[in-house]
């Protein structure tokens, strides 16, 4: 897909969110309005209007490309003020790899098929792109609206650069300290679930929340995959669905017989079709991008677990080279500072982390709440579509 | 939860059971009240005196032994003649058949003989001649104290029209699969009942055991019989050596569960094509087929048999002679048919083939959604929200029905849609068969035309050659020979009109029956996708509120 403008609807804005409305606030209001997809790339328009004085303006946009928003996430994780908060998760790159593929054995097979056909799976495999596109955004917008909702993050002073700076910020994002950040980092994920099982947790909710978000992380990730399967069949059906129309419409114009309701069958699968998709679609945004969204928070919420357990284990480090010092009576009160500092520091991480917990399931069962909801509500009204569709041509089947 | 296992798909067999059998009789009630008048009108507009010779086509040798007067030959040929109500033209085409006729049934079929050996009739180029059965007719509804005579006192045209008209009420119905015997000589035993009012039965209802050559037995003796003089015989469902190996081996496996309802639905619908036929359900051998217990057993039908070889050598033979054979189509409507055929045959197949990716991919949609089910009620068991986990276990249930859902949508899929389709694209091979056997026709005709002036030719010769002792037994000779070449020429002639008029008659029999049929099946199966969206909005509904009590 080449450059192309893609401004996004009104319809749009309401359709996303897998998070509640995060944008109330009117002292910080962020979204993304539209994005350019050029080539591999797609940048973001990032939308601003504050009325807080540390900003130079009220209303700014700036252009911002993936990379500059693992960019901050970035920053935000290694910030040591930072370690007791859940930072919330990095948005995924852009992944138009299905489509694109999928466009591409539409190509090969292109003989094959009637050209009212290769139009139709065309048209299909646009929308495709556009979904993925939209989910990108959103995914995207939810991220910044995290922070901007934050007590905390949207006083950081990288997030402000990231909204206002309007020159490109890849200069910054190269530097050598980040690249290795982001290197420590994904080493360190795959150590954290050690370290988390291994400590002993003598805090009765923390203990808690570390047995529920380990079993909940492995079983959230299944079923975002099983949903992710799920989805792709019924685009598969409803894909199906095209071919069957396109040759019952090359059936009924040979057919000279009265065979009249063939045309009216194809046009009826044309029309079904339409519908399933909009289920397939419906059913991605509102399950799987919930599900994926929420593996990613949990996994975030991990990350603080993890942090805590860092902390914790300095903090006993601490307390063995105190009682060593003690022993050899030698730099005594340089151990007792650093004691004090660890515990002091586990303590923060330990308040602010459960304070971020117990909002954290807050929002998660406010946001499945709704987005199942909403799911329910629009599976009814394309059933009921579906239903009226196909209750009309039995009808007029029936009458002829 | 059901378990499942891995790839394939398996559910367990009580669950698929009951729905497909609900369709199947949803399927038999409907072809209870076909639309009246239709079937009724299509035969009324043949009422042609030619049409009285559909009566008498069938072999005999699929006579049950019962006590026949002496001598049926003659005696029928008193009867035709003296009833038969068509004018001249009718009477000599039957007299003539019945030379040939008698000359085969002398041959080959004794009504006493005590032995009954199935004729093979799966010779296809020595077309057994049907012999007629007036006497076998006459037998059957003896019982009805209806001797022979009143047979044709009932207009021919009468009878057809019971057996194809207002009054055209027969059912039948494949079931009950059951394996016989064991290993590799095991078969599938199928119960075939038949409902009908019809008088060409003995009773109104019966049933029967069949098993799967007998239907190909079946097939294989109405296509000798009828396919070489126009008629569109209903081809039989296909062999499978792969599946009912997997039957006989006695693998209980979902697999061949659904082989063996495959291949019931599509005897029923196959027996159900051939007795619509007006000039099929007629046929002895059909009516053997429904009724009589005992059945000889069609070897033939083997395809490594002496004659299943015989069968394929011909079918090579005869795709090479329609290459060869040019024929001059002085009829614009036969050439518009064949193209029209030759079209829809390809569209037919090309929908098949998007509708078995339909039936797949359903498969497919069924088996994930049932694996998210199982994921989401783990997840929901994981959930320490009170609220949220019972909403997400719901989730779950929900997901679980709606697997369900497109399990059964996916046999309405493939039972209704697909098969119909596989159907039609055999019955249209079936139908292009029927052109090539004019073209055969033809060229018979043209073969005996073009021997006729060899001999005009020889003739000739003789006339100005000088030998006079040889001359006058020569031309005695040839004259002999050209006679017997000008009734070939005028048999061929006769022949080659009779199997165009019958191809007329036959393909718009089809038409009819192909709206009808599409028809029937299409909105049987809109209606199922109705059901389908209609238990979704159920499922989804009752879920909502689950949702909506998360707090």
């Amino acid at each position: 897909m080449s450059s192309s403008f893609l401004p996004l609807s009104e319809e749009m804005f309401q359709a996303r969110s897998v998070s509640v409305d995060l944008n109330n606030d009117a002292s910080l209001l962020i979204d993304i309005p539209d994005a350019l997809c050029e080539r591999d790339k797609v940048k973001f328009t990032v939308h601003t209007k504050t009325t807080l004085g540390t900003f130079q303006k009220p209303e700014f946009s700036v252009s911002r490309q993936h990379e500059d928003f693992i960019w901050l996430h970035d920053t935000l994780v290694e910030t040591e003020e930072y370690a007791g908060l859940i930072i919330p998760p990095a948005p995924p790159k852009p992944d138009f790899e299905s489509p694109r593929e999928k466009m591409h054995k539409l190509g090969e097979g292109e003989a094959s098929m009637t050209k009212e056909e290769y139009a139709k799976m065309k048209q299909e495999l646009e929308a495709e792109y556009l979904a993925v596109f939209k989910k990108t955004v959103q995914v995207h917008e939810i991220f910044l609206q995290r922070l901007s909702s934050h007590p905390v993050f949207s006083k950081d002073r990288n997030f402000q650069i990231f909204l206002e700076y309007d020159q490109d910020l890849s200069v910054r994002r190269k530097n050598a300290k980040e690249m290795f950040g982001g290197f420590f980092k994904n080493m360190v994920k795959t150590a954290d679930e050690v370290l988390i099982s291994g400590t002993k947790e003598v805090d009765e909710f923390f203990d808690q929340e570390k047995t529920f978000l380990l079993d909940y992380f492995s079983k959230i990730k299944d079923a975002t995959s099983k949903a992710e399967k799920m989805t792709r069949s019924h685009k598969n059906v409803a894909d199906d669905y095209i071919h069957v129309s396109a040759t019952l419409n090359s059936l009924s114009a040979e057919d000279s017989t009265p065979l009249k309701h063939l045309e009216k069958l194809a046009d009826l699968f044309e029309k079904l079709r339409k519908v399933e998709g909009r289920v397939a679609s419906d059913q991605e945004l509102k399950l799987t991008e919930l599900l994926r969204y929420y593996m990613r928070d949990i996994q975030a919420a991990k990350d603080l677990l993890y942090r805590r357990a860092r902390a914790l284990a300095d903090y006993e480090n601490a307390n063995k080279a105190l009682d060593k010092a003690r022993l050899k009576s030698k730099d005594v009160a340089q151990a007792q500072q650093h004691q004090q500092q660890c515990l002091q520091k586990f303590d923060t991480l330990s308040e602010s982390g459960k304070k971020e917990l117990t909002s954290f399931k807050g929002r998660r069962v406010l946001a499945f709440r709704k987005n199942l909801i909403e799911m329910a509500e629009l599976e009814i009204k394309h059933a009921k579509s579906n239903m009226a569709l196909l209750q009309g041509c039995v009808e007029l089947l029936k009458s002829n | 939860m059901t378990g499942r296992g891995a790839a394939d798909s398996l559910l367990p067999a009580p669950s698929f059971a009951p729905s497909v059998i609900q369709w199947r009789s949803k399927m038999a009630a409907e072809r209870d009240t076909p639309p009246l008048g239709s079937a009724a009108a299509g035969l009324a507009d043949f009422r042609e005196p030619e049409d009285g010779e559909d009566l008498f086509v069938s072999t005999a040798s699929t006579l049950e032994s019962s006590p026949s007067s002496p001598e049926p030959a003659s005696l029928q040929v008193e009867d035709v003649s003296a009833n038969s109500n068509g004018p001249k033209t009718a009477e000599i085409l039957i007299d003539d058949d019945q030379d040939d006729l008698f000359a085969e049934a002398t041959e080959e079929v004794s009504l006493d003989s005590p032995e009954r050996e199935p004729i093979l009739s799966d010779g296809p180029s020595p077309a057994i001649t049907p012999v007629t059965p007036t006497a076998l007719i006459s037998n059957r509804i003896e019982p009805k104290v209806i001797g022979v005579p009143s047979m044709f006192e009932r207009s021919l045209d009468e009878v057809e029209e019971e057996a194809g008209g207002d009054l055209f009420d027969i059912n039948i119905s494949v079931s009950d699969p059951e394996k016989v015997g064991d290993g590799m000589n095991a078969y599938m035993a199928y119960k075939v009942t038949t409902k009908t009012s019809l008088t060409i039965f003995n009773q109104s209802e019966f049933s029967v055991k069949r098993r799967f050559s007998d239907f190909l037995g079946l097939h294989s003796k109405l296509a000798s019989k009828y396919m070489h003089i126009g008629y569109i015989v209903p081809p039989a469902p296909e062999k499978s050596i792969v599946g009912m190996t997997k039957v006989k081996v006695g693998k209980e496996d979902l697999s061949s569960t659904e082989f063996v309802e495959k291949r019931r639905s599509a005897l029923e619908r196959y027996l159900m094509r051939t007795v619509k036929h007006p000039t099929l359900i007629q046929d002895p051998d059909v009516i053997q087929f429904l009724e009589s217990s005992e059945l000889p057993r069609a070897v033939s039908t083997q395809a490594l048999s002496g004659a299943g070889i015989l069968r394929m050598v011909n079918k090579a033979a005869d795709a090479v002679n329609k290459m060869t054979i040019k024929m001059n189509e002085s009829d614009a409507w036969f050439e518009e048919k064949q193209q029209q055929f030759e079209n829809l045959d390809q569209q037919l197949r090309k929908l098949h083939a998007s509708v078995e990716a339909l039936v797949c991919h359903r498969k497919e949609l069924s088996v994930n959604t049932a694996s998210f089910a199982r994921s989401a009620a783990m997840l929901g068991n994981s959930e320490d929200h009170t609220a949220l986990s019972r909403a997400l276990s719901q989730l779950a249930e929900v997901e679980e029905k709606i697997d369900q859902l497109h399990q059964e949508q996916a046999y309405a899929d493939f039972y209704l849609f697909s098969e119909l389709l596989g159907d039609y694209v055999r019955l249209i091979t079936a139908v292009k068969g029927v052109f090539d056997q004019r073209m055969k026709t033809w060229s018979k005709w043209q073969d005996a035309q073009v021997m006729l002036q060899k001999k005009r030719e020889a003739e000739a010769k003789l006339h100005l050659a000088n030998k006079p002792d040889k001359l006058q037994q020569a031309k005695d000779e040839i004259k002999e020979e050209i006679e017997e070449w000008e009734g070939k020429v005028q048999q061929g002639e006769r022949d080659f009109e009779q199997i165009s008029k019958t191809i007329r008659k036959e393909v718009g029999r089809f038409e009819k029956e192909r709206v009808k049929d599409f028809k029937v099946v299409i909105i049987k199966y809109l209606e199922s996708l109705v059901h389908t969206q209609q238990q979704l909005i159920k499922y989804w509904e009752a879920f909502l509120p689950e949702a909506k009590a998360i707090a």
